[in-house]
């Protein structure tokens, strides 16, 4: 047996193989909820139900999947390119230690002028956390994977320092958690009374805008080139360090932005399980959006809700709720499977 | 000794009327020899011309479309290697297979082992192994780690490994491609050794003065034809040459005219290798307005060099770059692009185009920024009609601009890049091998668009492997052989023979002493 590539893969082709992934991945759950003595169907009505079930349920969803798509978005737009970032974890956190910072009355400004200058800071954050394993692979040829993940845990016991040092709230009781965001500093809800913040929408916002970016500039052209092949960027005269070095600062002020969002939009205040883990799952939704911006939106819901669901599930039928990360992981699976077989045909000798 | 003559007994390997197809290349056509035991046989062709796809199917790697491969008389089954392997056929790469985490005697040994043995009788293998390294002059540690061993010795532990297996024909790709000079005359001392002891050898090259030093017979491929067979010994290295390159040419008619201005000149410019490539050593070459210079020689003499430097992918480490008289300063494509150089690259799927990209991206790859951009915005529908006037004009065959160019046949993926070149009415051109696996139609159509470029005054070089390219659209040539670079030789002052003997290496010495 081997694969033989496709020329012109039909639409049937490039639908049906990832349609049949996440079928899989319902299946392999539906016996892991059997085992675990519930009924696949009610199962998985409850994952539903609890996602987005009432008005409450589905603006948790939104709210798990903002951060998603801050990252999936980081993770996307730096794949294409062919940089590996596997530190959006650290990069994410980068923003939050800068909200956290200049959200609790540094700077005596206006909402409007405050919220923008954090945000900024902390994409610059992010961007600059990326750019030095960026500039060590383009200088010096280090692996970028190597440097991003473990600059991850480097980051976080960075953090855990700040919070246990410097940002500690003295009103914290003895907590590891930074001062509370004074008001002017907090992202508002996008509608009164209901529990959803604008960090949604800059989530959407920034995902339209990477999408424009790759399919209308300069930018977004050599990004994609360098990602397909370097070696024939390089001899058409594009500045393929520069594109790559470009490609690390805007990932990293994404995977930054998501941070931002979680303090100033969700949270208040900075502390240690502020993440848990969207930087690497956002890896996962990048992939599952085959690194397009507007898939991560799509990808980010799916996964967000999944979580969301499987939480609510677990509560009402005593299902571990681990059974999410099962279904997340056996879809990734089966999803790259998928994907090799939209370009590839299975041929017997 | 004996020779293959007095061997009247049945062949070792006979190959019968091969015949290979990929799509519309035939790779084999209809090809048949015999291999005596004791004898070398020397597989002698260009690039492309067919070689190593006829020792796959003799391995088994690959099936053939037509013919049979008998080894001792008998008929192998295609595509199966264990039955090449048990047969006594043993074949060395040009890229070695070998696990560079295990040691030189555990990678000979792999895959010898019986099936449910429990451990290896290391101790015997080991001994066999020493016992054939000393027979055949093949010096390695069997306890090294083959990570650590130099090329030159990973070739040997590739020998010991089809020894080991009781191979009694060797087939060696390319062997020297990778060996320093002293690595390929121990090379060359093994095979006599094995030769003595009666193994029979295919020695893969397309360098003439190994396949004089080793070989018994010759065999000449061209374009997957067997087109010669000569018994080394009453032949010459001139007469191989030009079988190898043969006549294929029906170019546009040059017409002799006197040389424009100067627009590019070297002056004694060397640049750093790459690996094994060789860099430049003090070139000296000066590109004419309204001239087609040729540069000949075998492949991998510093043509990529040379390419490299003039495509901007690599600046000079010394000596003087001059473009219309003024120094180059800083260098990169980008620049060599604004300077007016148009550059055809060596190879279009990989450093031509990009594969998924559609013929419209493809079509602005180089000029994106300056003609199809304003302010970082893509102006995708200038760069669209741009495309299409390029697969007007160039006679692009594909169902239209959106088309992926990986689906392009080499013709028309060549027709684009030429466009883009020309389009942008370059001062300078350089084509590098710019129909290399074309088929004969888009030969005759980019030739007769460089001589065209050559009318309206630009100074282009062609590189090309293949001698009657050169000759016939060239005003000026010159030969390349281990970075250095021959005079310049006007047109109709060369024969193929004597340019033959420069491709070998000869000559550049005495220029060397009179300068």
């Amino acid at each position: 047996m081997r694969l033989e590539p496709i020329a012109q893969p039909s639409l049937a082709r490039r639908l049906v193989p990832p349609a049949l992934a996440l079928l899989g991945a319902f299946l392999v759950a539906s016996v892991l909820a059997l085992i675990a003595g519930g009924n696949p169907l009610a199962v998985f009505g409850a994952i539903v139900k609890g996602a987005v079930g009432s008005k409450f349920a589905l603006l948790e969803t939104l709210n798990r999947a903002t951060p998603l798509i801050f990252t999936g978005l980081a993770v996307a737009v730096a794949f294409r390119a062919k940089l590996w970032n596997i530190g959006a974890e650290a990069q994410l956190y980068a923003g939050a230690v800068v909200t956290a910072v200049l959200g609790t009355g540094v700077l005596p400004w206006p909402p409007a002028l405050l919220l923008p200058a954090i945000a900024l800071t902390a994409m610059l954050a992010g961007a600059l956390l990326l750019l030095v394993p960026a500039l060590l692979k383009t200088r010096l040829g280090v692996d970028e994977v190597v440097t991003t993940l473990l600059l991850n845990y480097i980051f976080l016991l960075f953090v855990s320092y700040l919070l246990e040092g410097p940002l500690k709230d003295p009103m914290g009781m003895g907590w590891p958690k930074s001062a509370r965001l004074i008001a002017e500093a907090r992202l508002p809800r996008i509608v009164e009374g209901l529990r959803l913040h604008w960090g949604f929408a800059l989530a959407l916002l920034s995902a339209v805008a990477l999408w424009i970016v790759n399919a209308r500039t300069t930018l977004g052209f050599e990004m994609r080139a360098v990602g397909q092949n370097a070696e024939a960027a390089r001899f058409a005269g594009m500045p393929v360090t520069g594109v790559v070095l470009k490609t690390a600062l805007l990932s990293g002020g994404l995977a930054a932005l998501a941070g931002f969002s979680e303090v100033s939009g969700l949270k208040g205040s900075l502390t240690l399980d502020l993440s848990p883990g969207y930087g690497y799952t956002g890896i996962v939704v990048a992939m599952l959006a085959l690194l397009h911006p507007l898939g991560v939106v799509a990808a980010a819901l799916f996964v967000a809700a999944i979580f969301v669901g499987a939480d609510a599930m677990s509560r009402a039928l005593g299902v571990p709720s681990y059974i999410a990360d099962i279904m997340l992981a056996s879809a990734l699976l089966m999803m790259v499977l998928a994907i090799l077989l939209t370009k590839f045909r299975v041929v017997r000798d | 000794m004996t020779g293959p003559h007095d061997q009247k007994a049945q062949p070792v390997l006979r190959l019968s009327n091969i015949t290979k197809r990929f799509g519309a290349l035939t790779a084999n056509d209809d090809v048949s020899f015999d291999l005596a035991r004791g004898e070398v046989i020397a597989l002698l062709g260009e690039n492309g011309a067919g070689k190593t796809t006829l020792m796959n199917i003799l391995f088994g790697q690959y099936t053939a479309d037509a013919g049979t491969v008998e080894v001792f008389g008998e008929v192998l089954p295609p595509g199966n290697p264990r039955a090449a392997l048990d047969a006594g056929v043993g074949m060395v790469h040009q890229h070695f297979t070998l696990a560079g985490n295990l040691t030189v005697w555990e990678n000979i040994v792999l895959g010898t082992e019986r099936l449910g043995a429990l451990r290896l009788d290391a101790k015997a293998a080991k001994a066999r192994i020493a016992d054939l390294s000393r027979r055949f002059h093949l010096a390695v540690d069997p306890a090294a780690k083959v990570g650590r061993l130099t090329v030159g010795e990973r070739q040997r532990v590739e020998i010991l490994k089809a020894l080991y297996r009781e191979a009694r024909i060797l087939i060696l790709d390319e062997p020297t491609a990778v060996l320093t000079p002293q690595e390929s005359e121990a090379l060359f001392k093994t095979l006599r050794e094995a030769v003595g002891q009666g193994l029979s050898v295919v020695f893969i090259s397309h360098k003439l003065h190994e396949v004089m030093a080793i070989s018994d017979r010759t065999i000449v491929l061209r374009h997957g034809r067997l087109v010669a067979e000569r018994a080394t010994a009453e032949t010459s290295r001139e007469e191989l040459a030009a079988l190898m390159v043969g006549g294929k040419v029906s170019a546009p008619k040059i017409e002799a005219r006197p040389a424009g201005p100067a627009l590019l000149r070297l002056a004694g410019v060397s640049t750093k290798g790459e690996g094994r490539a060789p860099g430049l050593r003090a070139v000296d070459l000066t590109l004419h307005a309204g001239q087609i210079t040729g540069l000949a020689g075998v492949s991998g003499n510093g043509q990529k060099a040379l390419s490299d430097l003039i495509s901007g992918l690599v600046a000079p480490a010394s000596g003087q770059f001059e473009i219309v008289g003024e120094p180059v300063g800083d260098w990169s494509p980008r620049r060599a692009l604004a300077r007016g150089i148009g550059r055809i690259p060596e190879d279009r799927h990989r450093t031509g185009t990009i594969a998924d990209f559609d013929l419209t991206e493809n079509a602005v790859l180089e000029t994106y920024a300056q003609d199809f951009a304003r302010h970082g915005w893509m102006r995708w529908g200038a760069a669209r009609a741009q495309a299409e006037s390029l697969i007007a004009t160039y006679d692009v065959r594909c169902p239209g601009p959106e088309t992926r160019i990986r689906l392009l046949s080499g013709g028309n993926m060549q027709k684009l890049i030429l466009g883009r070149v020309l389009e942008t009415a370059p001062r300078i051109i350089l084509a590098n091998q710019p129909v290399r696996g074309l088929d004969i139609g888009a030969v005759n159509y980019v030739h007769g668009r460089l001589a065209e470029a050559r009318e309206e005054g630009a100074a282009v070089l062609l590189i090309s492997e293949d001698l009657d390219e050169i000759m016939t659209l060239s005003d000026v040539i010159h030969v390349m052989s281990e970075g250095r670079l021959s005079p310049g030789f006007t047109r109709g002052t060369m024969r193929a023979e004597a340019l033959g003997q420069w491709m070998a290496g000869e000559g550049f010495g005495r220029v060397a002493d009179a300068s």
